[in-house]
Parts: C-alpha cells; sequence; structure tokens
C-alpha cells in the first residue's frame, strides 16, 4: 500500500493538469505502477488477471452479437445460424464468445483452486474472497442465460430443467417458476427476459470485479508461502515485473484458447445445440455446459427423502450450499498457517478434494443409474466434508512445518542477501 | 528454461491437460451412450488443421441433395449465392436457383405470387411447415439438413455411416410398419428408408453413383452446409497461432530481461 | 507509466541497444496483433452477406400510365419512378445546365427511356423524403419534388433548383430488362 507514499510530477504539462484535477494517472502508477508486490508470485498468479482479459473480450464479443442476435423464438436460432454464415467475421465472434465462456471458467476455476491452496481467503482477505465467490455466482448465472440464447434443444431444455429447480421450494414454488417465466412453459417472455440479463449481468460482474481489486489493493496479495511482505526486499514493483509476467502468461493461454477457437470450436459444445429447441421432444440426454457439471451432480446426488425434505428439495439445497459453503471458508478454515506449502497433512486433503470435484464433474456428465449414484453420492459428501469437517479439525491437529522469517529468506538462496542476486533459480 | 519457471509451468500444463481430459471424458462417453454402435472414422479432405472442403464432391454431393434428399429434406440456413464457395459461376448459381420456384409478395393487389428462384433465396424447402412434412411422410419429420454434421454426435462419420449403413433387419427385430434397419441409427428403426441405391443419380461429370459414392459426396456438401466458414476459420487459425507463438517467445526474452536482476 | 520522473522502479538504467531493440520489436508486434484482432468487431458492423445479396429489385412498369408515380424499396431507400408527361419531360430537357447548381442535362440521368424518372427519393441535403409523389402533394417551384425539412426544390428530372441541397436526386443504378419492366441495383 502506497498511500501517499509519492506526490508524482508529471513532465508533460497535460498529464499533469488532469492529474491535479483528477488523479488517475497517480493512481493508476500508484496501483498498477509502483504497487509493491510479492516477489515470488508463480505463473498461478496470472490467473486473476487472465480472468480479467476474459471478462472484458466476453464482453466485447457479446457487444457485438447482441447487434445480430434477435431475441425471439422464432428468429434466435436463424439469427445466430446468420450471425455464423453472412455477418462479417461473425463465426470468430461467435467461437470468442462460446469457448470464451469455457476459457473464463477454467481460468476462474484455477483462480480459485489457487486461493484454497495458498490459503488466500484467510484474514484480512475474507471479503475480498466473498466478493470473488459473488463474482463466481454471477458468472453462473450470466453463462447459463447465455446459453439459452441461441435457442438449440440444450438451451432450452436445459432452461426448462434448471428453472424448474425453483418449482421445488415449498408453498411458493411454483408461483416463482411461473415468475420467472413469464408464461407457463420456457417461451418468448422467457428469451427476451434471458437476453436482457445476460446483457446486463457482466456489467454488475465488472462491477464487482473493481470491489474484488479494490480490496485486494487494501491487503496485496497473498503469495506463495503465504507470510506477509516485511519489507521492501519480499517486494517488488507491479510494473514492469508483474505488467511483464502477465502479459506473457496471457500470451501463453491465448495460444491455448485459440486451438480451442480455430481448431475445436464445438468441442466443448453439445451437438443437440444445432438442432432448433423443440418443445415436443426432449434429447435423450440433457446435460449442462461442462462448467456446472459438479453442482449438477450435486444436484442430482439426493435421491432419498431426508426428514420431512423431499429428495428434489433436497438437491437444490445441496448445490446451492456447495457454493454458499465457499462464503464461509475464511472462518471454517481454522489453521494459523495460510499455504499449503508449509502445511503437510492439508496439501494432501487439498489435492483430494481436487479430485472430488473432478469426480463430480465426471459424474454430472453421466446418466444417474448403478453405480453412478453411489459415486455421486460420495463425492457430494466428500465435497461438504472437505469444509465442515477437515477444515475446521485440521487447524487445531495438524502440525504445520516451520515458517520462513521472511519471503526473501523462503525464495532467495541461503547465504546471500536480498541485495545484488544475478539470476539463481527460486528455492 | 530456468527451474523457476518450469515448476509453476508444468503445473499449468498439467492442469490444462487435467481439464481436457476431464473433458474428453465427460463429453465423449456421454453422447455416444446411445445403443448403436460408432461409426468407422473416415478420412475426410476437411478435417485437421489443413482442411479444405473437397469441391467436385462437393458439387456432386449438391447434386444427390437436389435430386434425392430435397424431395423431403430442406436446407433452411443456405443460400443459392452461397454456392459460389463450392466453384460454380454465377451464371450457375443463377441457373439453379431458377428451377425452384419461390413463393414471394404480396404484390399489389395483395396476393401472393409464385416466381423463379434468385441466388439470393435461400433454399427453397419441400414443404410449408413441419405438418405437412409429418404429414407426407408416414408422420415422421425430416429434419432440415443444413446443419446436419454439426447437430449429430460423430458428425461426417456419423451421416456418412447412416447412409450407407442400411442392412438386412436381425431375425429377432420386428421392425414396425413403414420403418428400415440401420447399423448405426440409435434404435436401429429410421423412419428414412434407403433413398441411395446404386444409381440413384446419374453424375454429370461421369462418376460411378454407387451408394458409398453418393453418401460421401452429399456427406461432404453437408459438411460444407454446416460450416461454409471452415476454411476462412482454418487459414485465420493457422495465422493466429504463428503469430501468437513468436509474440509468446518476445514476451517471455523480454520478461526474462526484466527479471535477471532479481531472480 | 513513462511519464514519471521518478524511475526507482526501473530495474535496469543501463543496457545497449539490443535490450531496447527487443523492447520496441515486442512492443511493435504487440500494437499490430492487436490492431489486427480489432478489424473483425469494426467489420462485423459493415453490411452481411444476406444484405448485400438483396441489393437490386425487380420493378414492373406496366400499370403505370403518365403522370403516375410510384414508391419502391430498394436497400431500405424510397425509390421514386415517375412515368412523366411530355411537358415534363420537355420542360427537364429545355433547362440549361450551365444555371444548375449541379450541372446535368437530362439526357445524362436518364438517357436509356427518358419517359420513366428514377431517382433516389432522398434529400441530398440531410436525408429527409421529399414530398411530389402523391397527386396531392406539393411540388415546389419547379414541379418535381419539394423537401419539407429545409425546402429544396427539385425539378422534372429531379435535379436540385433552390434551397440548401447540394445535389440533384441520386439516379440509382438500373436496368430495362423488359420494355417496361427494370431491375434497380444493376447497371
Amino acid at each position: 500500500m502506497a498511500h501517499g507514499s509519492s506526490a508524482v510530477e508529471y513532465r508533460n504539462p497535460a498529464v499533469r493538469w488532469i492529474d491535479r484535477r483528477l488523479p488517475i494517472f497517480s493512481m493508476m502508477h500508484r496501483e498498477y505502477g509502483e504497487f509493491p508486490t510479492p516477489r515470488n508470485f508463480n505463473y498461478l498468479w496470472n490467473f486473476g488477471a487472465l480472468a480479467m482479459f476474459f471478462l472484458v473480450l466476453m464482453i466485447a464479443t457479446g457487444v457485438m452479437l447482441a447487434m445480430h442476435y434477435t431475441p425471439s423464438t422464432d428468429q434466435a436460432f436463424a439469427s445466430v445460424e446468420r450471425i455464423m454464415r453472412d455477418v462479417n467475421g461473425g463465426w470468430l465472434l461467435r467461437y470468442l464468445h462460446m469457448n470464451g465462456a469455457s476459457f473464463f471458467f477454467i481460468v476462474v476455476y484455477i483462480h480459485m483452486f489457487r486461493g484454497l491452496y495458498y490459503g488466500s481467503y484467510k484474514a484480512p482477505r475474507e471479503l475480498l474472497w466473498m466478493l470473488g465467490v459473488v463474482i463466481f455466482l454471477l458468472m453462473m448465472a450470466t453463462a447459463f442465460m447465455g446459453y439459452v440464447l441461441p435457442w438449440g434443444q440444450m438451451s432450452y431444455w436445459g432452461a426448462t430443467v434448471i428453472t424448474n429447480l425453483f418449482s421445488t421450494i415449498p408453498w411458493v414454488g411454483d408461483a416463482i417458476v411461473t415468475w420467472l417465466w413469464g408464461g407457463f412453459s420456457v417461451d418468448n417472455p422467457t428469451l427476451n427476459r434471458f437476453f436482457s440479463l445476460h446483457f446486463l449481468l457482466p456489467f454488475v460482474i465488472l462491477g464487482v470485479v473493481v470491489l474484488h481489486i479494490a480490496a485486494l489493493h487494501v491487503t496485496g496479495s497473498n503469495n506463495p508461502t503465504g507470510i506477509e511482505p516485511k519489507g521492501p526486499q519480499d517486494t517488488l514493483p507491479f510494473h514492469p515485473y508483474y505488467t511483464m509476467k502477465d502479459t506473457f502468461g496471457l500470451a501463453v493461454c491465448l495460444i491455448l484458447f485459440s486451438i480451442m477457437v480455430f481448431f475445436a470450436p464445438n468441442f466443448m459444445g453439445h451437438p443437440d445445440n444445432y438442432i432448433p429447441a423443440n418443445p415436443l421432444v426432449t434429447p435423450s440426454h440433457i446435460v449442462p455446459e461442462w462448467y456446472f457439471l459438479p453442482f449438477y451432480a450435486i444436484l442430482r446426488a439426493v435421491t432419498f427423502n431426508f426428514l420431512f425434505i423431499p429428495a428434489e428439495l433436497g438437491g437444490v439445497i445441496l448445490m446451492f450450499g456447495s457454493i454458499i459453503v465457499l462464503f464461509f471458508v475464511s472462518w471454517l478454515d481454522t489453521s494459523k498457517v495460510r499455504s499449503a506449502k508449509y502445511r503437510p497433512v492439508y496439501k494432501w486433503f487439498f489435492w483430494l478434494f481436487v479430485i472430488d470435484v473432478l469426480v463430480l464433474g465426471y459424474m454430472g456428465s453421466q446418466p444417474a443409474e448403478g453405480i453412478n449414484v453411489l459415486i455421486a453420492q460420495l463425492a457430494t459428501l466428500y465435497y461438504f466434508l472437505h469444509f465442515l469437517v477437515v477444515l475446521p479439525l485440521l487447524g487445531k491437529f495438524e502440525r504445520p512445518k516451520p515458517l520462513p522469517r521472511s519471503i526473501a529468506e523462503a525464495v532467495l538462496p541461503r547465504g546471500r542477501s536480498a541485495a545484488g542476486m544475478a539470476a539463481a533459480p527460486a528455492e | 528454461m530456468d527451474k523457476a519457471l518450469e515448476r509453476p509451468m508444468r503445473s499449468i500444463t498439467s492442469l490444462f491437460a487435467a481439464f481436457a481430459v476431464l473433458l474428453g471424458g465427460a463429453l465423449t462417453p456421454a453422447i455416444a451412450a446411445e445403443e448403436a454402435p460408432t461409426p468407422p472414422a473416415q478420412d475426410w479432405s476437411f478435417d485437421g488443421v489443413f482442411g479444405t472442403f473437397d469441391r467436385a464432391a462437393s458439387q456432386r454431393g449438391l447434386q444427390v441433395y437436389l435430386e434425392v434428399c430435397s424431395l423431403c429434406h430442406a436446407l433452411d440456413y443456405v443460400a443459392y449465392r452461397n454456392l459460389t464457395a463450392l466453384g460454380f459461376t454465377e451464371a450457375e448459381v443463377e441457373a439453379i436457383a431458377q428451377r425452384y420456384s419461390v413463393t414471394d409478395g404480396p404484390d399489389d393487389s395483395g396476393d401472393m405470387f409464385e416466381r423463379p428462384g434468385l441466388p439470393q433465396d435461400r433454399f427453397v424447402a419441400p414443404f410449408a411447415n413441419e405438418q405437412a412434412a409429418r404429414a407426407a411422410n408416414n408422420n415422421a419429420y425430416p429434419p432440415d439438413l443444413s446443419l446436419m454434421v454439426e447437430a449429430r454426435a460423430g458428425g461426417a462419420d456419423y451421416l456418412y455411416g447412416l447412409l450407407t449403413g442400411y442392412v438386412e433387419a436381425p431375425d429377432d427385430v420386428e421392425l414396425s410398419a413403414g420403418m428400415s434397419y440401420n447399423e448405426y441409427f440409435p434404435g436401429h428403426q429410421i423412419a428414412m428408408p434407403n433413398m441411395l441405391g446404386d444409381g440413384a443419380v446419374q453424375y454429370t461429370d461421369g462418376t460411378e453413383a454407387t451408394t458409398q459414392q453418393m453418401a460421401w459426396d452429399v456427406t461432404n456438401f453437408l459438411a460444407w452446409t454446416s460450416e461454409p466458414n471452415l476454411e476462412d476459420r482454418l487459414n485465420t487459425g493457422r495465422g493466429v497461432i504463428i503469430y501468437l507463438l513468436i509474440f509468446a517467445g518476445l514476451l517471455y526474452a523480454v520478461k526474462r530481461k526484466i527479471w535477471a536482476k532479481v531472480h | 507509466m513513462a511519464d514519471t520522473t521518478e524511475h526507482g522502479a526501473d530495474p535496469e538504467h543501463e543496457g545497449g541497444t539490443r535490450r531496447d531493440f527487443l523492447y520496441l520489436t515486442t512492443a511493435a508486434v504487440g500494437v499490430v496483433g492487436l490492431g489486427v484482432a480489432v478489424w473483425p468487431f469494426i467489420n462485423s458492423m459493415n453490411p452481411a452477406a444476406d444484405t448485400l445479396a438483396l441489393a437490386t429489385v425487380d420493378v414492373d412498369l406496366s400499370a403505370l400510365e403518365v403522370g403516375q408515380a410510384i414508391t419502391v424499396m430498394w436497400q431500405g431507400k424510397p425509390v421514386f419512378i415517375r412515368y412523366r408527361t411530355p411537358e415534363e419531360i420537355a420542360e427537364a430537357e429545355s433547362v440549361d445546365p450551365a444555371i444548375l447548381p449541379d450541372p446535368q442535362t437530362d439526357a445524362e440521368r436518364f438517357p436509356v427511356e427518358p419517359n420513366y424518372m428514377v431517382v433516389v427519393g432522398i434529400c441530398t441535403h440531410l436525408g429527409c423524403v421529399p414530398l411530389g409523389q402523391k397527386s396531392t402533394d406539393p411540388r415546389g417551384d419547379y414541379g418535381g419534388y419539394f423537401c419539407p425539412c429545409h425546402g429544396s426544390h427539385y425539378d422534372t428530372s429531379g435535379r436540385i433548383r433552390q434551397g440548401p441541397a447540394p445535389e440533384n436526386l441520386l439516379v440509382p443504378e438500373y436496368t430495362f430488362v423488359e420494355e417496361q419492366q427494370i431491375v434497380i441495383g444493376e447497371a
């Protein structure tokens, strides 16, 4: 935090004139120029910037697509095909948008797992983490509504199944679903409002991202050791060190992204969504987009009534619960040590949790029958055990490894001071 | 590559790999979980990073579509003008369009009228609506073919397999009235009879019209109708990736230079 | 950030042209890439292929009688077609082009079939649709069209005679495919 640390005088008179009245240049300089950033980030710290890039890409392509898209059940599918065939470069914009959604989620999932591994949610970064969970929830809502817009078979039936979840709410469920639909089934009013909200929500996300970053710049970033910087020897100015590292990471990510967009643009989609929506024919196997699969598995895992809660409602509660629980991670984890690097036992549980989520994702893609149901139930059980039992208890019983005294001590070779280091391997 | 970089790079690569495996594993079996066998993979000219459409096959495929498929199947998202991309001249496109009658209007007296097709018209559909199509086809709806290759798991391989997959029904299968047995159709009972018997069309270029040949040609044609911009996409993609590789290389060099002092 | 006076953050002050060359090359490559990437976004707002394909319209003139006019839509714009009376044609031909704001003879404008005046019905001033197609419309001081927005007067050849409009009403490309049938948008 460099508040008021440097009164910057600008040589350029125009810049100086503006900056005295609206200090955007000195703010940018403070927050992105000299901002003291831990010197030991690994490449997992790129993913916040990558997520920002994909948000901007989604908004940019989305605005262009909206200029050609028609939100009406008669014309939605045809207007998307017109974008693909007739609009100049329309195919590129749509494939960027489709695959951009998937990459946005990949990047955000890695960003979240990084936070879980290195304990980035712990004090004083609780609000920072919670704002991130809000962004994640908004992303899910936005992605869900966006997937409905092409009005293919999966759009229609996905919308039908997911909106019907609300009908499980006792007493008011049906009224809520009718209200969501604006009718008695997913139809033109539904499509219209989803389009409106799909356009609106990304800007809400952008707003929460600004808060997320503002909170980040109050506490400063966490780092792989999980210990706070103790002085200038532990930090580097954000520019040029991390601007360049982020840009390089972005270029690498864009290579992978381009491979998907140009050589396998429909790999993450579903062929049924190239069939126009038909309210009379349900696809043999409805699956949500891949990024919802773990939650879809949790939804379907509840196959039995629990006390007075019917199975359907139980599934909905658990599905929402699986995200709500993320809000409380900062307090559920009782360990004093942040980074899993110094938590020998937590490290194992973390990877178990990653595998658990992957298993849930796989189960979400499979028909819920036979052994699949049991596997999904066990995986769901562990998902909640991890947060509600493992994290609280582990902090009490685990014996963390000794922490280094400072970041510099952790990352610079022993016996050499931070000053005047030649290019030497870290750790 | 210095070691400090190598480890996180490796973990990122493996994360992406894990996602790819997850996706591949998650999607493939789910989609292919129908009871029909997976049709054998064919060697299509439009496959791969350097794919292009086989113009000659696609032109023959258009003939198969127009003379056989179009009796029942529409091609709603394709316009006659698009055919220039398959190597037809504008005059040929006009001639093809003129063979079809398009309903236009209303005229000054308020009536709809018929006129010969124009290049800007979309392919004329055989039936006015789904109900008419069902009424004429034993209550089965012949789907629009514009996106057939993208709208089916297995894509072109599936389509080719289906068109060449008509076999005698096994003894233990009781076919419903008007249904045919197809090896690759989910559930095997398909309302579409085998339309591509040997010699079903007379190719203008003298190619022998075997079932395999016609199925091959029309699949090539429908791969083009599904994604007419495929060649554009692959061309652009190759350029973009070469550019990004160079740019990433430069950025890496810059990044290393900047970090050289503090590592 | 290059504007700041304090460069304490800069890790390297020494260093030769090789480093500068690398930085400049990378920046140039990045800027070029960004520029190229922006193009598809801009170009997507240009007319799409199906829009361009609808660039022509057929008009049957057989029902039109002398003195009558019809308006047809072409590329989203009104096209005025008038079967001119012999007096109107004579008047249009009698004007000395030298006195006109936008000098053009009637024969230059309608060389093939002077009986029909075919013009895009959009005032060349600011894009209003001039009056004069309906029999009850005012037709201005020169018997052609009158634009109510800012008072431009067009004559029986659609040429600007008085008012703020800088140019004559545009004659679209059109051809007679039959004696009384034209295609607008095709030379």
